[in-house]
């Protein structure tokens, strides 16, 4: 574990020395920013999205109408970003002879890699939220809202739900993370696995809304970005959050485990 | 510490698909080595050194480091090992101290420590505090070596360490590595630059398409190196003739006015008597030993690089 830490603490450290990292998240932090001033400046509202007639009702719901957004493709590129590249950028830059000829076992490192891709997919999304609560609440107030039942919610609790439901939303992200290092391990190249994993997100979008894929659809990736409605409901509705946490669990440990196996005995060559 | 010597490879084979790389490396590096790995660009040397790191798996034989084989024990079968192979590769966007610290942490037993102590030996300090991306190959090349050193290594395996590098830089490099095997370090390294290798190493192996063509003392091989003469005289038509006749001498021939054979130290003193009681004045007479390069060639049938295997792999 001390290993697996070291790896995890140094793979943090690099990603803070990337400027990719700071794209992502910078790109996390300004959409809620320009969303809130659009909304200033025009009367109009995203009054056909859950919650989006009361976005002036109160900051706590400006990341939740954003998360809708993001889900599309926002969210997913930022991951894609840096779990596509994590792998890849040290095969190809041939640091991962480097560090593979140190005294860490492939596991550790493939383990501290993983959890630092992860790490970055939870605080991008709550950069996000954060960021969303403060720009909204600038604007519109610290104040409740009304759920999607209809019935009022006080702030404070508000605030708790909006962090549960940025957890929740987390899930299926790290499901796209996971096929990210996937590529990133298989491929050997940033940018091919980068543009494959969006694809990859595109596509679980794009079979959801397909005609004829209703029987299917609660299993699918895309559609557990919307589990989190389950906490804006009264009472609270566990059947989408509880079925976003297994099937969100599925396209996490597949992929990062066959990743992890092609790790341990992929050869190390030139790039 | 693990018994056993510093390197044997026994039947090493790689390939990929159809195309071999290595076609069967048995070579053994003795303690206090310094060993000179010879052969063409793309012969399989780096590809040979890879497996012998645990970087690539071979797809048949062994390479055991210490008794201790890199596919068996994982990093276990690199302790009291390090090196680099086809350059060193940092982290550009890190200083090169920043660089030493990340690897130190990826020790066993952590080296961090020793990070000051080894950018001196390189000297690097002054610079180790600036991004490795603005780096010259020279520098990165030492701080290749600092890093290797970061681990105490009793062998250390070392991909052309001096390629690239200017006459300065490659004159400083091999000071460093004899200074590295005078302080008891066995140190593999592979070259295709023969007086490197005359200069640093005792033993060497010389691979060829992927299979090695000699292995030894580098001693033994120059000693194979036959001699050849070269000879100027006032008559040369007549110092053919006597030449010719001249026991011990081989291969003679006259070109323009110059004649040349090959003989030994005697046969060649010999040779002068005979010439000055025949009244043939010499004007020149030269030894022509062959060198590593020649018989390098010899051995590699002067092949460059029709072999290309190290970038496919």
């Amino acid at each position: 574990m001390v290993g697996v830490a070291r790896v995890y603490r140094w793979e943090v450290a690099k990603l803070l020395a990337q400027k990719r990292t700071y794209l992502g998240l910078f790109t996390a932090m300004i959409v809620p920013i320009i969303f809130v001033v659009a909304l200033e400046v025009q009367s109009g509202g995203p009054n056909d999205v859950p919650l989006g007639r009361y976005i002036r009702d109160s900051g706590v719901v400006t990341p939740l109408v954003v998360l809708l957004f993001m889900s599309i493709w926002g969210f997913p590129l930022i991951t894609a970003l840096v779990a596509g590249d994590i792998v890849a950028s040290e095969t190809h830059n041939g640091t991962l002879k480097t560090i593979l000829t140190r005294s860490r076992e492939r596991g550790q490192v493939f383990a501290g890699k993983a959890l630092a891709a992860f790490t970055y997919t939870l605080a991008v999304v709550v950069a996000m939220g954060v960021v969303g609560v403060v720009a909204g609440s600038i604007a519109w107030g610290f104040h409740s809202f009304t759920s999607l039942s209809g019935t009022p919610v006080s702030a404070g609790r508000g605030l708790g739900l909006m962090f549960a439901s940025l957890g929740v939303y987390v899930l299926p992200l790290a499901g796209i993370a996971a096929f990210g290092l996937l590529l990133s391990t298989i491929t050997r190249n940033s940018a091919a696995s980068v543009v494959s994993t969006l694809m990859f997100a595109l596509f679980m979008q794009l079979i959801g809304v397909l005609p004829g894929t209703e029987s299917i659809r609660p299993y699918l990736l895309g559609t557990q970005f919307d589990a989190w409605h389950g906490f804006l409901r009264t009472p609270a509705d566990w059947t989408p959050i509880v079925r976003a946490a297994w099937v969100s669990a599925i396209y996490i440990v597949v992929p990062l485990f066959s990743a992890y196996l092609v790790f341990l005995r992929r050869d190390v060559a030139g790039e | 510490m693990s018994d056993g010597q510093p390197v044997v490879a026994r039947g090493l084979v790689k390939r990929y698909g159809d195309v071999v790389a290595v076609a069967g490396v048995d070579l053994t590096v003795e303690p206090g080595d310094v060993f000179g790995y010879l052969g063409p660009n793309g012969a399989g040397k780096t590809t040979s050194l890879r497996m012998m790191l645990g970087l690539i798996r071979p797809t048949e034989g062994s390479a055991k480091l210490f008794g201790r084989d890199p596919l068996v024990d994982g990093v276990k079968a690199l302790e009291g090992v390090a090196g680099f192979v086809e350059g060193p590769r940092f982290y550009p966007y890190l200083s090169g101290r920043k660089n030493l610290r990340l690897l130190a942490d990826y020790d066993e037993p952590n080296s961090s420590s020793r990070i000051e102590e080894v950018l001196e030996t390189v000297e690097l300090r002054d610079r180790a505090k600036d991004r490795v991306g603005g780096y010259s190959h020279g520098m990165r090349q030492r701080l290749g070596i600092a890093a290797a050193l970061l681990r105490e290594p009793r062998l250390l395996l070392l991909d052309e360490p001096a390629t690239g590098l200017d006459p300065a830089g490659m004159r400083d490099m091999r000071d460093l590595i004899r200074r590295l095997a005078g302080d008891g370090i066995t140190i593999m390294l592979s070259s295709h630059l023969l007086y490197e290798v005359e200069e640093l190493c005792n033993r060497v192996a010389i691979i060829r398409k992927g299979s090695i063509v000699y292995e030894g003392e580098l001693g033994d091989l120059l000693a194979t190196a036959t001699t050849s003469y070269r000879l100027k005289t006032r008559d040369p038509e007549r110092a053919r003739t006597i030449c010719l006749n001249q026991p011990g001498l081989g291969n003679v021939a006259l070109g323009g006015d110059e004649i040349s054979f090959s003989a030994d130290e005697d046969a060649v003193a010999l040779l002068s008597l005979a010439l000055g009681h025949a009244r043939v004045a010499i004007t020149q007479l030269v030894a022509d030993t062959q060198s590593l390069e020649e018989l390098f060639l010899g051995m590699t049938g002067g092949d460059s690089s029709d072999h290309d295997q190290e970038e496919v792999a």
